[in-house]
């Protein structure tokens, strides 16, 4: 069994001292990409602010490689739905922002940061300015300036809601088979549950309020996984499993 | 196509221009308006050709005054609109006073300051900064304010230190604000550096004005007048050029936009 990398203590949320989410427990291992499902405003991006160390918690711990990391930030990368690409920025110097912020030395972050181009789908667009990227390429520059951050523990907030469906469906592809070539432990929003059972190795879900972890599904077939489980048998099970749970809330 | 659309958005004000010279040379020369109330655009030309090293020189020291001003207010600007964000304490202090202050009329203030200052340029320089920092505080201050909240938070989950977020978000997201407070307040500042010149001083196009006037030399007092609304005019334009060096990504976009259209 692969090492837990990240992993969360009884975490408690208030926001204006009502109770968002109630001693969430969940964990990450090695090169695992666990999804997380639940209505809108249950909950679900205060528990990425929190792991992220934007926000602290009323209590519970996050642990990352065993170390309490709770309210530290910097230390597990986050994406959001927005590509949150600065306009400001060519698409390179976006790209290198985490390491700029941890220090590098620009020309040095520069050529670290080219070296990925060609894996994520962006070669050529260095020089160009995030408004004349589509939207896809955004979404993937986002997704290596988030890998750049750190390769061991990503979170992902809704990252290809804001694709349209045959965009998103290659964005899937490209990620799974991206997925093969580097590892990268990553926990997923989403709302989109073809999604959720497409990409994850296991799926939390929530429901509330407030929000806590009612169940965990583990997502049998080996990835990546190709088009064809779309249609199984087996993929409208684990879609029929989930909207009941869903709704049980 | 973007070429000839802007020669023909230059031809009507150039002909408008154009027609109101001509007109005015009109009125003069059939003596319609007495040429002591109103001296000719000719007469105006020679004046500023004859009288052009003496509005240099008084040109040199107006903008001398400007230019401090302008630097310092910038600096200032940046100063004030840094820490207002900051602390947000001295931000509910510090906003309704300067919005108050803006009410304060700068004639009014002018001869105060040259009371206050003397005749050098202390006091010229001092009513640039007064008239320029509010415009440029408060467009810098909306662009800090402004900056989207999600791109901090996720400078901060990235381990981001304070100056870094202003760095990298804060400070460009200002820029469009602080250059459009810029154009205006090039303007402002010769202006202001004027209006302080006429309540006393030894050089400056503003003591010339005064001069000329009590000599009744319309023709120069229209040159000087021609003078200073072209000096404005120029350091708006070197304002544009250096927004477009200091913000390329968005001309690259706009380029774009055009092109397809
Ligand atoms: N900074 C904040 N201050 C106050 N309340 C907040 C804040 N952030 C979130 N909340 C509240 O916490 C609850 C959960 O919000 P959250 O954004 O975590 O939901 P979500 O599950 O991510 O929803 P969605 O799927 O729509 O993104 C909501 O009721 C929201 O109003
Ligand atoms: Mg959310």
């Amino acid at each position: 069994m692969k090492k837990v990398r990240l992993e969360t203590h009884n975490i408690c949320k208030n926001y204006a001292g009502e109770l968002i989410i109630k001693d969430i427990n969940i964990y990450l291992r090695e090169n695992e990409l666990v999804s997380l499902l639940g209505v809108s405003g249950i909950g679900k991006s205060t528990l990425f602010n929190v792991i992220a160390g934007v926000t602290a918690p009323e209590a519970g711990q996050v642990f990352l490689d065993g170390r309490d990391i709770t309210g530290q930030a910097g230390k597990v990368s986050y994406m959001q739905q927005k590509d949150l690409l600065q306009p400001h920025l060519k698409v390179l110097d976006n790209v290198a922002l985490p390491l700029f912020i941890r220090g590098m030395k620009k020309s040095k972050a520069r050529t670290e940061a080219l070296k990925y181009f060609e894996d994520f789908g962006i070669a050529g667009t260095e020089d160009k300015y995030p408004t004349q990227l589509s939207g896809g390429m955004r979404q993937r520059a986002a997704l290596l300036r988030t890998y750049l951050f750190s390769r061991d523990v990503a979170l992902f907030d809704e990252p290809f809601s804001a694709l349209d469906a045959i965009t998103k469906r290659a964005m899937h592809r490209w990620y799974l088979a991206l997925m093969e070539r580097i590892n990268m432990a990553a926990l997923f929003i989403t709302h989109d549950i073809d999604e959720a059972i497409l990409l994850s190795d296991r799926i939390y879900i929530m429901t509330g309020p407030p929000g806590v972890i009612a169940s965990e599904l583990i997502i049998e077939p080996p990835r990546p996984r190709g088009d064809d489980f779309l249609v199984s048998d087996a993929f409208l099970n684990y879609k029929r499993q989930i909207i009941k749970l869903l709704s049980l809330a | 196509m973007k070429k000839s659309a802007n020669i023909s958005n230059n031809i009507y004000p150039a002909l408008l221009l154009a027609t109101l010279f001509v007109a005015w040379y009109l009125a003069t020369a059939t003596g319609l308006v007495p040429g002591f109330m109103l001296p000719s655009p000719l007469d105006v030309l020679r004046a500023f050709i004859d009288s052009f090293s003496e509005l240099m020189r008084h040109a040199r020291v107006t903008l001398t005054e400007a230019f401090t001003g302008l630097g310092l207010s910038i600096i200032l600007a940046f100063v004030i609109a840094l820490l207002m964000d900051r602390f947000e304490g001295l931000y509910k202090a510090l906003h309704p006073l300067l919005v108050i202050s803006q009410t304060i009329p700068t004639v009014a203030i002018a001869p105060l300051l040259v009371l206050w200052l003397g005749y050098d340029m202390a006091p010229k320089i001092a009513l640039v900064v007064l008239t320029c920092f509010f415009p440029m505080t408060i467009s810098l201050l909306g662009g800090f304010k402004g900056s989207d909240l999600d791109a901090i938070n996720l400078m901060r989950a990235m381990g981001a230190k304070k100056w870094q977020i202003y760095r990298y978000i804060k400070l460009p997201n200002a820029l469009p604000g602080f250059f459009s407070g810029l154009r205006i307040s090039v303007s402002y500042a010769i202006v202001g550096a004027v209006i302080a010149e006429w309540l006393g001083g030894n050089s400056g196009l503003g003591v010339y004005m005064t001069r000329v006037r009590k000599s009744y030399a319309f023709d120069k007092m229209f040159a000087v007048i021609f003078l200073i609304a072209f000096l404005s005019l120029f350091l708006m334009k070197g304002v544009e050029l250096l927004e477009k060096r200091a913000m390329p990504w968005v001309f690259t976009t706009r380029e774009e936009e055009w092109q397809e259209n």
